[in-house]
């Protein structure tokens, strides 16, 4: 599904990505996890197009994103800070990403009602609160069935009932036999909706497996004692 | 990029500070046409203030949606739509709904004048002709330079400084080298010097097709006898095609390059 080759990106001084390799397979939950400033955002927005990397290869389905924009199509993307133009109305933003898509006959409805957004359609997205906006974002995000999702730090800002209702959402968007990315620093999280994680430390992937693998290597008892001792060893 | 600017433009028409502009036009044409009662005097009035005024507004206004809708601009990058066209739809969503505001801000008191059984409607005309092509061309070069810089307060400053040169500091220096340099002919020097700034071939531009060019003495007449012929015209169109056309290009090549 996606296919990453020597990624290095430099912003200014700061080497951000240096040397990436990853291999995504078509299907399931990824969790792309790793401190801050490791690079995790950076490598999502090389894949989306946003970042431009200096070096390395990016495919998806097997095809070179570079110059291309075509292949967009069969991604949707949540991203890490939901800023929308202030002076739209939640409606009118939701039916303009539909036009711009060119698809409209998307089940916006139902993930409307699962969030409960219905009183807030006609409102100002300036106007709206952090964690609704986040909804929204989540509605735009799930509302285009494509093969690959990816989610800058989903659970951000959502209250207990939503983080229940986005755990279900992406194990049903899994259960169609989607790709999902998922980044996050909520660990809980993380291992309640995947098993598979890719760690990145420093520009670079450092762990790539099940997180019953990476309890093994770090020998610790529980995932987030095992995220912490690699950190530990960075740290020091 | 039709759909960039559908929305790009939309978002500007329910923007109050469209209305402002649009009202100020208004005001100004309704004034002017009552204070002088002439209308190749109002026009005369009106270019000094257009020549000066739409640059400004331009730069300001290019500037400002550019940062202002960096949010929605993030959105758009991560949807299926080329980037220069998303640069180029809102690009063009800024300027057209600038030259909207002053085509019908200034048509309409002079229409119910009666510019259409006037004279002077050829004059009018290539008033709004250039005022539409200065909106271009710097709603074009402010662009150019908020996608250079990050920095909101730097590329606001860089964009004001560039209006300032333009339509002030370069006529300066160019006086200042007319009169260091007088003993030597200087008929292309100057004939240069004035295609080089749209903003003073706008103004000879206007000036000459309203035939006061007497008033300027001995370089009037250099400069009627260039810009009067239908060549001196055509190289003073393309020119100013010339200053949209290239900063347009390098606003294409930034955003191609740029990362978010």
């Amino acid at each position: 599904m996606i296919s990453v080759q020597n990624l290095h990106k430099k912003f200014g001084k700061n080497q951000v990505l240096q040397g990436v390799d990853l291999e995504i397979e078509q299907g399931g939950i990824f969790a792309i996890l790793g401190p801050n400033g490791s690079g995790k955002t950076t490598l999502i927005k090389s894949i989306l197009g946003m970042v431009i990397p200096n070096s390395g290869v990016i495919k998806i389905e097997g095809k070179p994103i570079k110059k291309d924009w075509k292949y967009r199509h069969k991604i949707d993307y949540l991203p890490q800070i939901a800023n929308f133009p202030s002076n739209l109305t939640v409606q009118e933003l939701i039916n303009m990403i539909k036009d711009l898509r060119g698809k409209n006959n998307v089940d916006d409805q139902q993930l409307i009602e699962l969030f409960k957004l219905q009183p807030f359609l006609k409102k100002k997205l300036g106007n709206l609160s952090g964690g609704t906006k986040q909804k929204v974002n989540i509605v735009l995000a799930f509302m285009f069935d494509s093969p690959l999702l990816i989610l800058d730090e989903p659970t951000s800002g959502l209250d207990p009932i939503s983080l229940l209702r986005l755990k279900d959402l992406i194990n049903s968007e899994k259960e169609k036999g989607k790709t999902i990315l998922i980044t996050s620093h909520i660990m809980s999280f993380v291992e309640q909706v995947t098993n598979d994680i890719v760690f990145l430390l420093e520009g670079k992937i450092y762990f790539k497996g099940s997180i019953t693998q990476l309890k093994k290597q770090t020998k610790q008892p529980d995932f987030e004692h095992a995220i912490a001792s690699i950190l530990q060893q960075s740290y020091d | 990029m039709i759909k960039i600017l559908k929305y790009s433009f939309y978002d500007l028409m329910r923007s109050r500070w469209s209305y402002v502009y649009f009202a100020f036009y208004l005001l100004l044409g309704v004034v002017l046409l009552f204070l002088n009662n002439d209308l190749s005097k109002a026009v005369i009035t009106l270019m000094n203030v257009i020549i000066v005024l739409v640059p400004l507004i331009g730069t300001i206004f290019g500037v400002m949606y550019y940062y202002n809708s960096k949010e929605f601009t993030e959105l758009l990058l991560a949807q299926p739509v080329k980037r220069t066209s998303i640069f180029l739809g809102q690009y063009l969503g800024v300027a057209l709904s600038l030259s909207m505001s002053l085509i019908i801000g200034l048509g309409v008191p002079f229409i119910f004048y009666g510019i259409f059984k006037s004279s002077a409607i050829w004059d009018f005309s290539l008033l709004l002709i250039t005022g539409t092509f200065l909106t271009l061309i710097f709603t074009a070069l402010a662009f150019m330079i908020a996608l250079s810089n990050e920095n909101k307060i730097k590329g606001f400053g860089y964009a004001i400084l560039l209006w300032l040169f333009m339509a002030v500091i370069y006529d300066g220096i160019f006086l200042m080298s007319l009169i260091a340099f007088e003993e030597y002919p200087l008929d292309s020097f100057s004939l240069i010097g004035t295609m080089a700034n749209p903003i003073d071939l706008s103004r000879v531009l206007i000036l000459l097709k309203l035939d006061i060019s007497a008033l300027l003495g001995y370089t009037g007449a250099v400069f009627q006898k260039f810009f009067g012929t239908s060549f001196g015209v055509i190289v003073s169109i393309a020119m100013l095609l010339l200053w949209v056309v290239i900063p347009t290009w390098i606003i294409q090549r930034k955003a191609k390059r740029k990362d978010f």
